[in-house]
């Protein structure tokens, strides 16, 4: 048993069809899941639903063997998964500070440590510590994205395209952050368009088709599947 | 001599009563853009809201004074002001309750709201109506000038004097402070920012464990503050004619659009802008320009741009032609 699952999701979007089917996706703390699939494929809508901002018609969402498909996404966030949306992952019109002031909203300790580590993992960041993330650059909102989920320590870190729209330099380095995320013992679940690269950091990938698992394994298995590689890795 | 006596003759009829409207005016159109920016949409009650604030602060002040209550030198309607602040809060909280909450959850269209608002409006009327009546009420008392013409003149023995109301000095320093604590809230708290982050990113707001409820409710308490005040301070200035809140509407609008709409302290600015360019164009220049100018090109005419009849058609073509030329406000930022 994984310490965040999501077991034979089906879910839609209020009364509209279901566009997850029956879908599981889980992760072990320590260990970096990719899921994969074409566009329009449900991965995001995977990712919401583990999230609970949609309602599951049917199947469950398990932290640390708790059932947790009763939770708002608000109570879920203080239980530790924090999220980074595919869109308007940033607050632009708040300076990066404030960014990360606001992912630490649920905290009444003092954040300033914790701010501390973001900027000691994200040195742009501090750097940029007084400017309006509007005017960063795609990459540097990538990374206060990420830095805002960071704030709560979450146990879960679910990352909805983290390097849509950076270059190939910068997409290394966020998957390096990613990577020491990871190492500080968090379960982190991403939805990734650079399959290759993803999966050769990750444990292991889920490909979604139509809102089904159409395969999963390791992050080699999945890169040297003959079918996989034809269909989704355009090789 | 004659260059300073005309520029005691602008601040005298320009300067200082346009500092007095705009702050007036200011305040209004910040309740407009927090509203607009936490709330979406654009609150047509605005007007009667503040009237509504100001009636308990008339009814107020004729009490406190049959109780022989007062200020001294200062106006009574000043010690009104938590209880006016307390009693507009209530009712906006309790409006918002019973009407707007239902369109907020059904997740209802702004310009839906916007038309609820208009219905609130009418009902705030009707309430004023009932409880006050629609007649012109006086409720300045205390000492009415700081400084007087005739004293002026005395002091400097020059042909003009420099008059300064009380309402005058009261509403820019009332003003000044109130919208610093506000910024000083919105900008420097963790409440503030999280009011700015939910008016920026609503969905990410909410994803950091913002509760909605508790934003919305600090919305309506500094923008209830911020408007009564501002009422009150119009009222004491000019005279509480309940309806005439209504009319104000425009320019306070127009304030808040001018500000880019949804960014306080652009409003802040718009009030401003709105007040001078309404008394700039509709002052008539002819005894500046008789100071100023040499006896053989002195006017005839009263040099006036517009007659204030028009003060309002000014608000409305500045609205326009920002809309037109800059809808995002003429300042930079965009919002909370
Ligand atoms: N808010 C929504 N309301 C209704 N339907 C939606 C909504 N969001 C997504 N959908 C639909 O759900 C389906 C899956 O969308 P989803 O965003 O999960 O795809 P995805 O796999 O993340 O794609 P992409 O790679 O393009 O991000 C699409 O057909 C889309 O039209
Ligand atoms: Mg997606």
């Amino acid at each position: 048993m994984a310490f965040f699952e999501g077991n034979k999701m089906t879910a839609g979007y209020g009364s509209g069809p279901d566009i997850i089917n029956s879908c599981s996706i889980n992760a072990d703390k320590g260990e970096i899941v990719a899921i994969l699939g074409p566009n329009g494929a449900g991965k995001s809508t995977a990712m919401k639903a583990m999230l609970g901002l949609l309602n599951l018609k049917s199947g469950s969402v398990l932290m640390d063997g708790k059932n947790i498909s009763s939770l708002s996404p608000q109570d879920r966030v203080k239980a530790g998964i924090s999220f980074v949306p595919q869109t308007r992952n940033v607050f632009a019109d708040l300076t990066v500070r404030e960014n990360l002031e606001v992912g630490a909203f649920l905290r009444s300790d003092d954040i300033n440590k914790v701010i501390e580590e973001i900027y000691e993992l994200f040195p742009i960041l501090n750097e940029k510590r007084s400017q309006k993330v509007g005017q960063l650059s795609g990459g540097q909102r990538q990374q206060v994205a990420l830095g805002r989920a960071l704030m709560i320590r979450p146990s879960v870190l679910m990352l909805d395209e983290p390097t849509a729209g950076v270059s190939p330099i910068v997409m290394d380095e966020l998957f390096d952050h990613i990577i020491k995320v990871k190492e500080t013992n968090v379960a982190i679940i991403m939805v990734e368009q650079n399959a290759k690269q993803a999966l050769s950091i990750s444990d292991r990938g889920y490909v979604l088709v139509t809102g089904e698992n159409k395969f999963e394994g390791s992050g080699n298995e999945l890169l040297n599947d003959p079918e996989v590689r034809r269909s989704f890795l355009g090789a | 001599m004659d260059f300073i006596n005309a520029i005691l003759v602008l601040l005298n009829y320009t300067i200082i009563p346009a500092l007095t409207y705009g702050s007036q005016l200011a305040l209004g159109a910040i309740f407009v853009t927090l509203i607009y920016g936490i709330l979406r949409f654009a609150n047509f009650a605005t007007g009667d809201m503040m009237s509504f604030g100001t009636m308990f602060a008339v009814l107020l002040t004729y009490y406190f004074q049959s109780l022989g209550i007062n200020l001294g030198i200062f106006p009574t309607a000043l010690i009104t002001i938590p209880f006016a602040t307390f009693m507009m809060i209530l009712y906006m909280l309790s409006i918002d309750k019973f009407v707007f909450e239902y369109y907020r959850i059904k997740k209802s269209p702004p310009v839906q709201l916007a038309m609820v608002s208009v219905g609130v409006m009418f009902v705030t009327q009707a309430i004023i109506r009932i409880i006050i009546g629609p007649a012109d009420r006086t409720f300045l008392d205390g000492q009415k000038f700081i400084l007087k013409a005739s004293e002026f003149k005395e002091m400097t023995g020059l042909n003009e004097g420099l008059t300064i109301k009380s309402t005058q000095a009261i509403t820019i320093v009332i003003t000044m402070i109130a919208v610093s604590i506000m910024f000083w809230f919105l900008n420097r708290t963790k409440t503030g920012t999280s009011m700015r982050a939910y008016s920026d990113n609503e969905d990410l707001a909410l994803l950091s464990g913002i509760d909605p409820k508790r934003v919305v409710l600090i919305t309506w308490i500094i923008a209830g503050i911020l408007a009564t005040i501002g009422g009150i301070l119009y009222g004491l200035d000019k005279s509480y004619r309940p309806f005439v809140y209504f009319n104000n509407m425009l320019p306070i609008f127009a304030a808040a659009i001018v500000g880019g709409i949804g960014n306080p302290f652009g409003a802040f600015l718009g009030g401003y802008v709105i007040a001078f360019a309404e008394i700039f164009l509709t002052y008539a220049y002819k005894k500046f320009f008789t100071y100023i100018l040499p006896e053989a090109l002195e006017p005839n005419s009263m040099m006036q741009l517009l007659s204030t009849d028009y003060k309002f058609a000014v608000s409305f073509s500045i609205l326009v032609i920002v809309l037109l030329f800059r809808p995002s406000g003429i300042f930079k930022g965009k919002t909370l």
